[in-house]
């Protein structure tokens, strides 16, 4: 690989860090639900909100650093399909990745609970507390989860197989490591 | 006719007559479509607002005599409101109001004291999951033609009453400090 083939310092990190966090919310997300009420769950439903707040702020940053730098390119001898379907995807990642924090959001307060990011920041409610809708929210909110978990399946597997079957060194462009690219 | 106007002792036997018939009106019918009790507690450091649907008011009040004024209210407990149909249901377990041994909330006012400008407090005692304890309630008072209105808003601590016990007790989850916000709408018919 040569120079330019690594994403810039700012957007691994913070292609990481919104991994990790997608990775606590979504599981956390799944158990919570299920459980019966208790001080315990009250606890979580926060985390989970205050998590999912997190992530849109920074999915917000990830999304103006994308914007305004060029990503590096794809090797020159990729697939059309291959191309389009990266965009496609990573595309989706990001619609994905804004609409799952503010569907969490106005779900929340739909339901009549003001979502209050690590319990200092009230956000505003956006929309008035309603029964039906919050339910209906919060089927969108899980549709879009799996839908995601999808993506995600896809851009790791993608990625995988790109480094390990095609022999490319695929994961050197989210790493750590300056000196594999070069 | 004029001269009986002019008579002073006549003037203020009439007046004595008329004018307690006039502005001394006493409120005991409750509107009840006007009426509301709600509360808000805090949940993770979150505003939860919810009430009661039914609650049953006997009370008398007349503005001239507020010292002979009194006031009973029953809630019923199973119209409740706790913000989710999740928390509706919890509520009604042994460690929230305990509803199957303790249906009612109910609230007997023992003073009523006026402070001016159509403000009072009402002292009473609030008995809920069986225990009494003794409250003091601002009432603000707005007399209206068709109804007047009773407005009032106190802060109580559920642990106080059992409210949330066990598990519940914690009180960085659930906060101990529940305000209560009522309106009462009585007309004197």
């Amino acid at each position: 690989m040569t120079v330019g083939m690594r994403y810039s310092t700012p957007a691994i990190v913070l292609h990481w860090l919104v991994a990790l966090l997608i990775f606590v919310a979504f599981p956390l997300g799944v158990y919570m639900h299920e459980l019966p009420l208790s001080p315990g769950k009250l606890k979580l439903y926060s985390y989970h909100k205050w998590i999912g707040i997190t992530l849109l702020m920074l999915v917000a940053l990830r999304v103006t650093w994308r914007l305004t730098h060029t990503p590096p390119s794809l090797p020159s001898d990729m697939a059309v399909w291959q191309r389009r379907a990266s965009q496609a995807v990573h595309g989706l990642l990001y619609v994905l990745m804004i609409a799952i924090p503010l569907s969490g959001w106005l779900m929340s307060s739909a339901k009549g609970f003001q979502t209050v990011w690590f319990g200092v920041l009230p956000l505003p409610d956006l929309v008035e507390k309603n029964r039906e809708l919050g339910d209906l929210l919060a089927g969108v909110h899980q549709a879009l989860n799996f839908t995601l978990l999808a993506l995600v399946i896809m851009h790791v597997g993608a990625t995988l197989q790109h480094h390990f079957i095609e022999r490319r060194p695929f994961l050197q462009r989210m790493g750590w490591n300056k000196q594999e690219c070069t | 006719m004029k001269r009986i106007w002019t008579n002073p002792a006549l003037f203020t036997l009439l007046a004595a007559l008329v004018v307690p018939a006039a502005h001394a009106v006493e409120y005991h019918t409750i509107l009840p479509k006007q009426s509301s009790i709600g509360f808000e507690f805090r949940q993770m450091g979150v505003p939860v607002q919810g009430g009661f649907k039914r609650f049953a008011v006997q009370m008398a009040f007349d503005p001239a005599r507020p010292e002979a004024a009194s006031a009973k209210i029953e809630i019923d407990l199973a119209s409740i409101d706790a913000g989710s149909s999740e928390a509706d249901d919890e509520s009604a377990g042994k460690l929230w109001f305990n509803r199957s041994a303790y249906p009612k909330a109910q609230f007997v006012s023992s003073q009523i004291r006026p402070l001016g400008n159509n403000r009072y407090e009402m002292r009473g005692t609030l008995t809920l999951k069986g225990r009494s304890r003794e409250l003091a309630v601002p009432v603000t008072f707005v007399p209206g033609k068709a109804a007047a209105t009773f407005d009032g808003t106190f802060v109580l601590k559920r642990l106080d009453f059992g409210i949330g016990e066990g598990m519940w007790a914690d009180v960085a989850t659930v906060a101990n400090e529940v305000k209560v916000k009522f309106r009462i709408a009585a007309t004197g018919n």
